[in-house]
Formats: structure tokens, sequence, C-alpha cells
């Protein structure tokens, strides 16, 4: 490796006083930059893990994100790299026989069982003395938070040298658009119709994946959107650095799901973070070392509206409450993570602990 | 040189001969002494290169299994039971996509209600899910089918399942010889896999597949089992040689080829019928036994054959198919063809029930008399069945059967004896 790559482009970026901040355009050009410091993308001999011949829909974050995240482990793994994928949208659109995009070594196994699969991988890997060869297990929000969950636990906590990407379009979209513990309150989904009263979505249900990664403690946790794919390749760069347990929350919108344009995934990707409502983090050893600021607020009705899943909210005389609700969810975690410029998470909070001198005084409590 | 051993410890060594580089293991009574010797010979050093990885569930179990396999690794597991049906969906999984895993089944019933003994509910219940399934008479024979089985694996690139019976055999202390390591060496070449996950030849493995092609694809499955017929004799026999004694196989008979009243059985029961139709035989009857080793492929021709002489057929089944009867019995009346063979269902043995030569013996005696039904419960307590019918027709709300039965017994935490 060279000196350069010690650090990360973006810690460079900072010390530099350059910030890249992607607008209106899809390209990872970056010509203000460094040869060293330009996007995985942008390099003329780029590695290529998913290729043409894909079959996702227009716009999908999905494939877009997976793209990104892949090339980028690559060229961390000097392209000696094996992923291991759990059934959903993305082994589905990608890989039908006789008409693979995959350009590296790629197994489908089950839906619930990559992180295993991943596992098993390592395992076999480590007995060989390939120290040389990576291993990257993936799979969709419904595959990682709901189904696959007690593998992706027993991969952190056992300490396998996996890196893990969830790609959370916050629905099962391979059968059609389902409820998962990803789906966030409000959304309709073909399981949670915004019918009898519900909202959508149920408030006070699902789960946060990479609060669970952190209770594990393991060396590296971070969240990402499809909107900086800057920040997302220095992500898996730096993952790849680590050996041990790594898990990568990547946040990718799903036009067909969502019920946006497949011209907006990356604005909504964007929306999702500028909001609040999807929290972008590093945390490493399970402490929370870094976040991306929030760089110019949103309401989080600017997120909602541009997404079907949501239009029952806007529709005949609307849903100011649960919009409220969402707003009010978004302000939460622009508190706890310390989402503003100038802000720090809150100590001990995220967790779910309270704050020193907060805790309250359970010794007079009666036993339940 | 026989050693007088704990039969787990034995198989754990059998396996660690056979230089396995990943284990992965759940634990499950009565599996678990296996793992434990083989998780403490990892741990000193003695069986190297290899991972020992202590997953979080049975479907883990197989999930690593089928990683280390795609990436090269020779890998083994092992399960009973509730594990076994938890794997399931990874079971068909590792064989759809022809991973050479071989498990240890320690052969267990299956719940409601829970129950820890042996019978051979769970290996039957996923007999379709493609793995080669042998089933060990004695512990000798669990020993050298373990051997056997890594070599068919590979060889045919397939998963197997090596069953013996739980406690009966996994918990037994008896001499035992174990083969050499250069004994294994010899018989077991390094795994050259037919497929595998490298980033100098990237591969994409267990893509979707429509239906197009899917049929085709099962159906070389099932051929690869049909070679398997061949394979399993002749490395059995291959064995055998430098053994000296007999490994596996298909099947085997006892005193089967002048026999009027054949037993078709698998497993360790075997050992009674031996020492049964041994006495019975010394009185004038005229039975034999054959022994299933191999039950997936099931070698129809060679049943056939072995049941040609036989004028009547008693399948004594570890097993119950709910609602059906017998599961070996299928497989048997159609390994027949269109022969009227008389055959009767004998479910013995289930959830550790002891089956013993006086209970066995007056059944036998009846099959060849034909006085026996077509389906018979061994040891079945009939007036309790009844006592509990009636009570149950008295009551809406009866609540479990196995109370009641065990409160009318008398004893609570032990079968009958
Ligand atoms: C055990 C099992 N249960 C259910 C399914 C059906 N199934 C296949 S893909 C899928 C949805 C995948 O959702 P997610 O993991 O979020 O990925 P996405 O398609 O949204 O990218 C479901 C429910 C399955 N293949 N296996
Ligand atoms: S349904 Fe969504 S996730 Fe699936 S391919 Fe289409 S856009 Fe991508
Ligand atoms: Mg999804």
């Amino acid at each position: 490796m060279s000196a350069a790559a010690d650090r990360s482009p973006q810690a460079e970026r900072r010390d530099e006083g350059l910030r890249f901040y992607q607008t209106g355009t899809f390209a990872v050009g970056g010509r203000l930059l460094a040869e060293h410091q330009r996007t995985v993308q942008s390099q003329p001999r780029r590695p290529s893990s998913l290729t043409k011949g894909h079959r996702a829909c227009q716009g999908c974050g999905e494939a877009l994100g997976a793209r990104y995240a892949l090339d980028a482990a690559l060229r961390a793994a000097g392209g000696r790299l094996i992923a291991a994928n759990a059934t959903g949208c993305l082994e589905v659109f990608s890989s039908p026989y006789p008409e693979s995009s995959w350009q590296l070594p790629w197994i489908h196994s089950l839906f619930a069982n990559a992180p295993a699969v991943a596992s098993g991988i390592a395992a076999a890997l480590r007995a060989k003395g390939r120290e040389d060869v990576r291993v990257v297990g993936q799979g969709g929000d419904g595959g990682t938070v709901d189904i696959g969950l007690a593998c992706l636990s027993g991969m952190f906590e056992r300490h396998d040298d996996v890196l893990y990407i969830c790609y959370d379009n916050q629905a099962y979209m391979n059968t059609g658009v389902q409820r998962s513990a990803a789906t966030p309150p409000g959304a309709r989904t073909a399981t949670t119709e915004p019918l009898g009263g519900h909202p959508g979505n149920d408030f006070g249900q699902g789960k946060s994946a990479p609060l669970i990664a952190l209770a594990h403690e393991i060396p590296y946790v971070a969240t990402a959107t499809v909107a900086e794919l800057h920040d997302l390749e220095a992500k898996v760069a730096r993952a790849m650095e680590i050996r041990g347990p790594r898990y990568l929350h990547l946040l990718v919108p799903c036009p067909l799901g969502w019920g946006s344009e497949p011209s907006e995934t990356i604005l909504i990707a964007r929306l999702a973070k500028e909001s609040g409502l999807f929290p972008v983090f590093e945390a490493i050893d399970g402490a929370i070392h870094a976040v991306a600021k929030i760089r110019r607020q949103v309401p989080v009705r600017e997120y909602l509206r541009r997404q079907r899943r949501y239009a029952h909210l806007f529709a005949d005389g609307g849903r100011e409450d649960v919009i409220d609700r969402l707003q009010a969810a978004a302000d939460r975690n622009i508190v706890r993570f310390g989402l503003l410029e100038g802000s720090a998470p809150l100590a001990g909070d995220l967790l779910g602990a309270p704050a020193p001198g907060e805790l309250d005084d359970l010794s007079g409590a009666q036993a339940p | 040189m026989a050693e007088q051993i704990e039969a787990s410890v034995a198989i754990a060594t059998a396996v660690a001969r056979c230089r396995p580089e990943v284990l992965c293991a759940y634990p499950i009574t009565p599996q678990t002494h296996i793992v434990e010797a083989l998780s403490r010979m990892v741990r000193a050093g003695d069986l190297a290169p290899c991972e020992m990885v202590n997953v979080e569930s049975e479907y883990s179990a197989c999930s690593v299994a089928i990683g280390a396999s795609a990436a090269g690794a020779r890998a083994y597991t092992a399960t009973a039971s509730q594990g076994l049906l938890y794997m399931a969906e990874a079971l068909f999984n590792a064989a759809g996509l022809g991973l050479p895993i071989v498990m240890t089944v320690a052969n267990r019933a299956l719940g409601a209600p829970i129950n820890i003994w042996n019978d051979h509910s769970d290996a039957l219940a996923v007999r379709d899910c493609g793995f080669i399934q042998l089933y060990a008479a004695d512990n000798q024979e669990a020993i050298d089918m373990h051997i056997l089985a890594f070599r068919i694996a590979e060889q045919l690139s397939l998963p197997v399942m090596v069953c013996m019976d739980g406690y009966v055999l996994t918990h037994a202390i008896e001499p035992l010889e174990l083969p050499s390591q250069e004994q294994v060496d010899s018989f077991l070449p390094p795994f050259a896999p037919r497929q595998i996950l490298d980033p100098d030849e990237p591969m994409t493995i267990g893509a979707m597949v429509g239906p197009e092609a899917f049929t085709e694809v099962r159906y070389l499955a099932h051929l690869r089992q049909q070679e398997a017929l061949d394979a399993i004799p002749a490395l059995a026999q291959e064995l055998s040689e430098r053994t000296g004694r007999a490994c596996g196989g298909l099947l085997s008979g006892y005193r089967t080829s002048d026999a009027a009243l054949v037993v078709v059985a698998m497993g360790s029961v075997l050992g009674t019928l031996e020492v049964l139709i041994d006495e019975m035989r010394g009185e004038g009857l005229s039975v034999g036994a054959l022994a299933i080793k191999t039950f997936r492929p099931f070698p129809r021709a060679e049943v056939a054959a072995a049941l040609g002489g036989a004028a009547r057929i008693l399948v004594l089944e570890r097993a119950i198919a709910i609602g059906a009867g017998g599961v070996l019995t299928d497989s048997v009346r159609w390994a027949l063809g269109a022969r009227q063979t008389p055959l009767h269902t004998v479910i013995a043995g289930l959830g550790g029930r002891p089956i013993t030569r006086r209970s066995l013996r007056p059944v036998l005696e009846a099959a060849a008399t034909g006085g026996l039904g077509e389906l018979h419960f061994l040891d079945l307590r009939q007036d309790l069945v009844d006592r509990e019918l009636a009570r149950c027709r008295s009551s809406a709300r009866p609540g479990p059967h196995a109370e009641a039965i065990l409160r009318e017994i008398g004893i609570v935490g032990a079968g009958p004896v």
C-alpha cells in the first residue's frame, strides 16, 4: 500500500479544507482532486464487480450501491475478493444463469444465511492460509435485519473476518414490496396499506441494524447512502483495512417500491440524510467516532412528498399528525447523533443508557 | 488393533484422520460428544490446519459448511433430530450446489413431545434432500462409513450423511478399530473440488434457473445419486482391502439366501436381529435379515435381488410416517415391482424404546406364519391407548396425552424397560 492510502481520501480532503459534495450530477469524476483522491469509478483501470447486462429497474439504488461498494472493496483487496449474496433483488437481477453480471467469485445460497456462508468462506481461507483473499457478505434489509439477523449476529460475535453490506431499500422488494423490520413508520407497502386509520407502517416497530451491530462492539460499523459515493467508497476502503467483522448499512432508494422517479434516486437518498431521517455515521470498536453533518437541513416533508409510498400522507386532508411524528423522529436523530454542525452525539445515549447524572435511581423500585 | 473407546470419540478421531479443514457444529444431544472431541483436537493443535466454527444454530452450521466447501475446504458437521430439521433448507441447498459436505446424524426422535432418544424420524424426514444417506449397523461400521463418506462425497461432488443411532451407538464404549492415518491417507486423496470460489477464475455459483433447465438439472442430480450405486460398493471394497474388514456398502444380508421370511431394517437393530435369527434358525425357522446400509440412493435392484427368494417380508421401521405407516416400506415395495410378496410393516423403537428379542420373536413368528397384519406397532400398550381415548372422549380439554399416559404407568422420565 502506498503511503497516501494510509490515510483515507476523506481525511486528506478534510485536512486540505476541501469537501466534495455531489450536486445534481451522477458524475463522480472530481477533476478538482488529486489523482489518489479520486473515486474508484473515475480510475481508467477501475475494477468492475457488477458489469452490464443485469436486470435492475431503472434508477435502482441497490445496483448502484452494490457496484460502488464492491468495486471499492475489490480495489482494497487487490482484486482478491469473494462475495456471498443473500436471496433478494440484488441476487435475482444480477445473476440468472447464464447471464451473470458478476466479475468476481460469487455465491448465492439462501435468503437467511449469507453471513454464515461468508463465515464459512473466511474459515476455509484461514485454514488454507489464504490471507490475501477477502470476503464480503451482502443482502437486502429483509435478508439482513429480519431473517438473517441470527446468522449476522453469530458472524459478528465470533469475530469472523467478513465485511457485511446491507442494502437497505426498506422493504422486501423482490417479493413485491412487503414490510420488513427496516420499513419506516408511515410508509405504505403491500402489507402496510394505510387502511382503517393505520398511518401506513405503524409507529413503534422496527429496529436499527446498525445500532444492533454497534452493540456487538465489532471493529467497524458505518452507515452510508448512495447520495455520497465518495463517502461510501472511503468507508469501504477503511473497513477493508480492518480484519474481523465489519458492517456497512447502505441506504438504497428503490424507485419501484418507494414510488419515486428513477431520476431522483440520488436526490432522495440525499434528502433522507439531510432531513435527519437516516443518520450517516461511522463507529469503531463500538463507539461512534464520526457523523456526516447535515449540510442543508430540509423538513421531512421534502423527502416524503417525492415518494408515492407516502402519498396518503398528503392526499385529501392528509395526515399532518403522521408527518409531525416523522419530523419528530428526524429531530430526535439530529439530537441523538449530533447531526448539526457544532453538535456531538449524545454521550451514552446510543445504546439506550441515559447520560451520567440522568440515571434514574431504581433502588426503591418494586421488583417486577 | 482394537481399543476400548467411546464411539463418539472414535468417530471424532476417524473424522480427524480424514483431515477436515473446516468443522462447524451446534450442540444437540446425542451428537455432542463427537463435536466436543473434535473441538479438543483443534484447540490442542492436534488437528491442523483446521478451523472450528462454533456457530449459533444448525442452520448456520450447514451454511458455514456450504461456504467452506464452496471455497475448496473439506467441511464436516454433525447434528441430530431438531437440529437436522432446523438445517432443512440448507441441506437441500448444499446438495443442489453439489458440495461434498460430510455430516454425522446421531439419530434421534423428533418432537413434540420432545424426546432425546433414538429413532430414525430425523434423517428420514429429510431423505429427499439430495444427501447420500448411509446407516451404520454398529460402531465399527460407523467409523468406516465416515472415511468412506468423504471419499464418496468428493468423488461424486455430493454431500453425505452418516446416520448412526443416538446413544445406542454414539454413547457405547467398546473395542473399536481405528484406521491408521496412513490407511486413511492412502484411501482419501486431498480434496480436489469440482467448483471453487477463486479470484483467479471467478465463477457464479447458485444463481437462479428457470423451467427451461430446472428439470434437467434435477435429473442430473438424480443420475449422480444413481452413480453412487456403483461407486459405493466399489469404494467400500477398496476400503475393506485396506482395513481387512467389511466397510459399509449398499446392503448386507444375514442368512437371507434361503430365508422364507426376510426382515428388512436399518441401523443398530441389526445386531439384535442377527442374534434372534440365529436362535430361531436353531429352532428350524427359516428367517434372515437384510440390512439397508445405503438408503439414499435407494438400491432398488439390489434390494429386489436380495428379496428374490423371500416368501414373506417384514420391514422393521424405526420411524413412523404419520397418516401412512412406514417410510422404508414404501421403498421396499417399490423395489419389489410387480411381485406380490406379502409384506408387513412393524413400527418399533420410537423415541428410544428398546427393541428386544423377547418382543420381536412373537412378531417374527406371526409374520412367518401369515398371522401378522400389514401394520403392527411393536410393544404398543393398547390398554393404555384405549383408556386414553376414553378419557379424551369424556373431556373437552383433556390436556397432553403424554402426561396422562405417564400418570397411568406411574413412572416419569423413563421409558418402559
Ligand atoms: C426462507 C425464505 N423465505 C422467503 C423467501 C422469499 N423471498 C425471497 S427474496 C425476498 C425479499 C428480499 O427482501 P430484501 O432482503 O429486503 O431484499 P430486496 O429484494 O428488497 O433487495 C423474500 C421474502 C425466500 N427466498 N426464502
Ligand atoms: S425493485 Fe427496487 S431494489 Fe429491486 S431492482 Fe427494482 S429498483 Fe432495484
Ligand atoms: Mg429490501
